[in-house]
């Protein structure tokens, strides 16, 4: 899977407006480290690949990855397979704060440019995405058992109650405010510079690398609370730490790139479907499939309607929707035998 | 090996568990039998620890239980519940595994590969294997629970086994082999304390009984001392007739008709 995510960057790499050879790709990252001379390539190519598509090709893979994982994360908490970052409203908790944040503490926020103020409207989604989490995890689970119905009408709840809040936000901004807001709700890796990728990297990073040590217990936790504590799990301390690593991720996501559905609800699905259901896979899996997806779904909307690009949640929707549907019926044939 | 002292719980104002004391030794098959609602669930989670002892204490291994961490007690004490159901679809053999997440960090070594092995032909399911855990059967389901719960506490020769209920849903066959199979278990010196419905199965299988009426001792002892008329009229509210029965030390519990009080 390792490969077909490296295939996947350097093929995306290649691919776009400005086509670049592999050979160009390697000459280019050989001449940056200074392994070889600069030949091979054009310095426009250089120049687009090393300032716009790397950036971006890292930013699909960081998101795609911090999504995948961490919709795998939360589908596992629930223990149910249509829970999803979009749906049960970690990602309109996140959009609403990052708004509160622009508009609220604008002047503030200004200050902060670059790397820092990209810190405090990240941190800022994150507190958001824990909060609305909290609410629909208390309101959905009964007893150690998720109630289907519970967990998504909540999420519908809470997704309205953020959607009219981040609206009035939205009524109240200022002029400049508005632009900031839109500017930042597109939806898109386009904005992606090594800035934006290097403030992201920490917040994926963790979760990517610490929530993959949580699959065994997320395995017992699958057969029930009370199962999971017998078998010497610390439960809530479990469920703490998994909220904030996968709202973490969820978090920064769409304080970068606003909100991208359907990537953590396909993603640990498809892998469930075509290897096992053990968390110990599911997880790292979901993180590379992810973020190879993510990658391709980017490509797509930057290449189908050249020299435009479609924004991305359009692209996932369309891929999503039928999978979700999918689930759901065959969840439906399940429950009636 | 377990010893309970005074063991009080309450809800609100809804006393739960009242002033129980008993103890359970290992190579014992403790039944407890009782009414619905005489306390037998809320002792059980007690005695797993899954809730806090409002008075008294219970003494697992010379220890006070809440002085173990939760890593330390799974290693000595496994947990069979009543209720079942994932909603994850796990592979049989992966679901046994998870009985040896006590003792593994991220890899599984030898060793619990084997134990995984040795309980699932010990619970003869070693044909199911690589089946989904979600196809089987309510008897087979049973079984794979088991098999994980004994792989939890394998290495451990004088571990409790906790089995609420471990009867339930199954047909006769089934209900007839996880109580020889219990028996085995306490045979072998693991203390089993076991839920159950059944009189008779108690009577046949068990080495000491346990009646609880609104959450209060009624009798406890060997199958021969307890089962009698008025104890069990006392915990179940039933009339019963004990027929004693050629080959078995205990008489049979048929029930008597239902007299209607006016």
């Amino acid at each position: 899977m390792l490969v077909l995510l490296i295939a996947t960057m350097v093929f995306s790499a290649c691919i776009g407006a400005l086509k670049i050879s592999v050979p160009e790709l390697l000459a280019i990252l050989g001449n940056q480290t200074g392994l070889s001379a600069q030949e091979g390539f054009k310095p426009q190519q250089a120049a687009v690949l090393l300032n716009i598509r790397l950036p971006r090709v890292f930013l699909g893979v960081l998101i795609g990855a911090g999504l995948g994982i961490s919709g795998a994360a939360v589908q596992g908490l629930f223990r149910n397979p249509l829970a999803e970052p979009g749906l049960i409203g970690i990602s309109s908790g996140a959009t609403l704060f990052a708004v509160l944040m622009i508009v609220l503490e604008v002047g503030l926020f200004k200050s902060l440019s670059g790397v820092i103020g990209f810190y405090a409207l990240s941190l800022a989604a994150f507190i958001g995405a824990c909060i609305t989490t909290t609410i629909v995890y208390r309101l959905s689970v009964r007893n150690g058992r998720t109630v289907t119905t519970t967990l998504l009408l909540s999420g519908i709840a809470i997704n309205a109650l953020a959607g009219a809040f981040t609206g009035l936000l939205t009524y109240m901004a200022t002029d400049e405010q508005l632009r900031t807001i839109t500017f930042w709700s597109l939806g898109s890796l386009g904005g992606a510079s090594w800035e934006t990728v290097t403030g992201l990297l920490p917040f994926i990073l963790i979760p990517v690398a610490g929530l993959p040590l949580m699959a065994k217990s997320l395995n017992a936790l699958a057969l029930g609370d009370a199962e999971a504590l017998h078998m010497g799990i610390d439960v809530r301390n479990l469920k703490r730490i998994i909220i904030v690593l996968a709202t973490v991720a969820v978090g920064a996501s769409v304080a970068v790139a606003g909100t991208i559905g359907f990537i953590g609800l396909i993603v640990p699905h498809i892998i469930r479907m075509t290897f096992t259901a053990d968390h110990r896979l599911v997880i790292p899996g979901s993180a590379i499939l992810g973020a190879v997806l993510l990658t391709l779904a980017d490509l797509m909307a930057r290449t189908i309607v050249v020299p435009a690009e479609l924004p991305i949640g359009i692209l996932t929707a369309l891929i999503g929707t039928p999978v979700f549907l999918y689930i759901i019926i065959t969840e439906r044939n399940k429950n009636k035998i | 090996m377990i010893e309970v002292n005074e063991l009080s719980y309450r809800v609100g104002k809804k006393e739960l568990l009242h002033r129980l004391s008993f103890e359970a030794q290992s190579g014992e098959l403790l039944a407890i039998l009782g009414a619905n609602g005489a306390g037998k669930s809320t002792l059980m989670k007690l005695l797993c620890r899954e809730i806090m002892p409002g008075h008294g204490h219970i003494i697992f291994r010379a220890k006070n239980l809440q002085q173990y961490t939760l890593p330390e007690l799974a290693k000595q004490r496994a947990v069979l519940s009543q209720q079942n159901t994932i909603s994850v679809s796990f592979i049989v053999n992966e679901l046994v595994m998870m009985g040896r997440y006590p003792h593994f960090e991220q890899v599984p070594a030898a060793r619990d590969t084997e134990v995984v092995r040795l309980v699932m032909e010990e619970t003869g399911i070693s044909h199911l294997s690589g089946r989904d855990y979600n196809t089987l059967s309510g008897g087979e389901q049973q079984r794979v629970q088991l098999a994980r719960v004994l792989a939890q506490v394998y290495d451990c020769p004088d571990a409790c086994l906790f089995l609420d209920e471990p009867t339930n849903g199954l047909d006769l066959l089934y209900q007839q082999q996880m109580m020889e199979l219990a028996r085995r278990l306490a045979d072998k010196g693991y203390c089993v304390i076991c839920i159950l419905h059944d009189i008779n199965f108690a009577s046949r299988f068990a080495d000491k009984i346990l009646m609880l009426k609104d959450g209060r001792k009624v009798a406890m002892g060997t199958p021969l001392e307890v089962i009698s008329c008025e104890n069990i009229h006392e915990t179940f509210s039933i009339n019963v007739k004990l027929m004693a029965c050629e080959g078995y030390s205990c008489p049979l519990v048929i029930p008597a008709m239902i007299q209607h009080e006016l």
